[in-house]
């Protein structure tokens, strides 16, 4: 067989599925948000203006989305930086890679226990009973801002610690030696030698971190009770609730709009930043 | 510094040690440790509803691994030796697979579903033989394992990937030198060599399907998988049965974690 034919071959079964699997409902979407609602929920065929014009309606959702996303990944990074400095600067060589796993391996089990081991903690019973036996009376944590930035912070540290790591593990050590040498104390040397090179792991960590929080559910579902939501609580009454497929595609179409505005800025900003491209991946 | 360290790792495992500490509770309490039992674990395991949607989501685990492990492996291997607009199109494709988020993926394959099952099961009706009941397409096994799917390919292609990228080519070059058939050549020399990366990506995408629950939320359909189970079941109260299944949960998903990592890390110290 020519390889030509060959490579075809292999890759018709993964192309048929992204293509109807990713492309074609991501096409659907687009349609719908065009459309209008059936009268009994769904979608009729139309081409309107309409549900963009409606957004606004949503704006509480949108206001809370785009404000603790961003404060949460901001406190993400700064938990996140001392801790990566640590693993890569620090840390003992022999331990190293061990540490580094035990950073990731909580991201990849379920988002939905660990929050839920949240709602014990804040819940009633937990803290606020323990600020009871030190005279703090009546202290809610649970559902409100607060409860869900700490849920998002323990959600997303590994995610944000990963390329920080990687940015300065690859840190060429005798730039810092120079900057000693030419008699500049430490905290200057961090300053103008570690932080400026880390910059690049810095901006992926947050741009990752900020696109997943965009489109976050569970957390704000979990630990905000209803009263803290975001943008994919409102997708999913519109959708499971409401039945109202046009203006529910609208808002997802409007925050897929949201976020390609975020990396189309972030690429502009890294590739300002340094020509060395980072390979980051999570495994 | 060193302080600091810890104090974020305490961060990071107190709750999932909380979890785990309290599914060995023997009171009904959720939140006051009373001595310690296995009933939990017992009651969670005799739960017609916890059993039903745990078959169900191993099921959906595993079948969608396995497709993506094949199909993820066999473009990974095209790709690899694809240039030009084929191969850009195809970085893109993976690359929204992976970026967009999983709640417009979950809505996206749900209405485009609906809309498609929509056109077709009048069509299989008309065509159907006459006086026999014709099949009515709808969301549920099917349409979880193809949209788990869609994710686990995206990760298997980038991890086999890296790895095919890690290959020594001369050894696949000395191979075709000796007279070996495109075939002997790929069985001999690059499966042997790529099959850590392949493992890993499938264990991961296990790890990824048993876990998942927005786009699981939203194409299910009637089927019920373990975190929709848990998720429904905390919105009726919090129950020291929640905490055996989390516990369960996240020691299926810690320990195909750990396997997967040592396959990666062992797969790249060459052996002799």
């Amino acid at each position: 067989m020519r390889p030509q034919a060959r490579n075809w071959l292999l890759l018709a079964p993964a192309g048929a599925w992204f293509l109807f699997m990713l492309v074609l409902p991501l096409v659907v979407v687009l349609v719908f948000s065009f459309g209008e609602r059936g009268p009994a929920g769904g979608y009729v065929p139309a081409f309107t203006l309409e549900q963009y014009l409606n957004l606004p309606a949503r704006w509480t959702a949108f206001k809370n989305t785009l404000t603790l996303a961003p404060v949460g990944t901001m406190l993400a990074l700064l938990i996140a930086y001392p801790l990566a400095y640590f693993l890569a600067v620090r840390a003992n060589p022999k331990w190293r890679m061990m540490l580094l796993i035990l950073v990731i391996v909580p991201f990849w089990t379920s988002i939905l226990i660990r929050s839920y081991a949240w709602i014990f903690i804040l819940g009633g019973r937990g803290i606020p009973s323990l600020l009871a036996m030190v005279g703090l009376e009546n202290v809610r944590l649970i559902n409100t801002p607060f409860a869900v930035l700490t849920g998002i912070i323990y959600g997303y540290l590994p995610l944000m610690v990963f390329p920080i790591y990687v940015s300065l593990e690859r840190l060429d050590k005798r730039l810092l030696e120079a900057s000693a040498d030419l008699g500049s104390p430490p905290w200057r040397s961090f300053m103008q030698v570690t932080l400026p090179l880390s910059i690049p792991g810095v901006a992926t960590g947050c741009m990752l971190v900020f696109i997943l929080l965009m489109g976050e559910f569970l957390i704000p579902a979990m630990l905000g009770g209803g009263k803290v939501f975001f943008v994919g609580n409102a997708l999913v009454d519109l959708f499971l609730q409401s039945r109202n497929w046009a203006y529910g595609s609208a808002v997802a179409v409007a925050l897929v709009a949201i976020m390609l505005l975020t990396v189309s800025l972030y690429m502009r900003f890294v590739r300002r930043f340094s020509d060395a491209r980072d390979d980051v991946s999570l495994m | 510094m060193r302080l600091y360290a810890m104090a974020v790792y305490l961060f990071l495992y107190i709750p999932i040690g909380i979890i785990l500490l309290f599914s060995f509770s023997a009171g009904r309490s959720a939140s006051q440790f009373e001595g310690f039992s296995l009933q939990w674990y017992g009651k969670a395991l005799s739960n017609p509803f916890v059993m039903d949607a745990l078959s169900t989501s191993f099921t959906v685990a595993v079948i969608s691994a396995g497709i993506a492990g094949i199909f993820g492996t066999m473009a990974a291997l095209a790709l690899q030796s694809m240039r030009g607009r084929m191969r850009l199109f195809f970085d893109a494709l993976i690359y929204i697979a992976v970026m967009v988020p999983g709640i417009v993926i979950g809505i996206a394959t749900l209405i485009a579903l609906v809309t498609v099952f929509g056109w077709l099961n009048p069509l299989l009706a008309a065509i159907w033989p006459e006086g026999q009941v014709p099949p009515q397409m709808s969301m549920g096994y099917g349409s979880l394992i193809a949209a788990h799917t869609l994710f686990s390919m995206a990760l298997v292609i980038i991890i086999v990937r890296a790895r095919i990228a890690g290959m020594d080519r001369s050894l696949t070059e000395a191979s075709s030198d000796l007279y070996a058939t495109p075939f002997g050549t790929f069985r001999q020399i690059t499966l042997p060599m790529i099959f850590p990366g392949i493992l890993a990506g499938v264990l991961l995408s296990f790890t990824f399907s048993f876990d998942d629950f927005i786009i699981a939320f939203f194409v299910a359909g009637s089927e019920t998988t373990l975190p929709i189970y848990v998720f429904s079941s905390i919105r009726r109260g919090v129950t020291p049965e929640i905490n055996a299944i989390g516990s369960m949960v996240l020691i299926v998903s810690l320990s195909l974690l750990i396997v997967a990592q040592l396959i990666l890390q062992r797969g790249r110290t060459p052996r002799s």
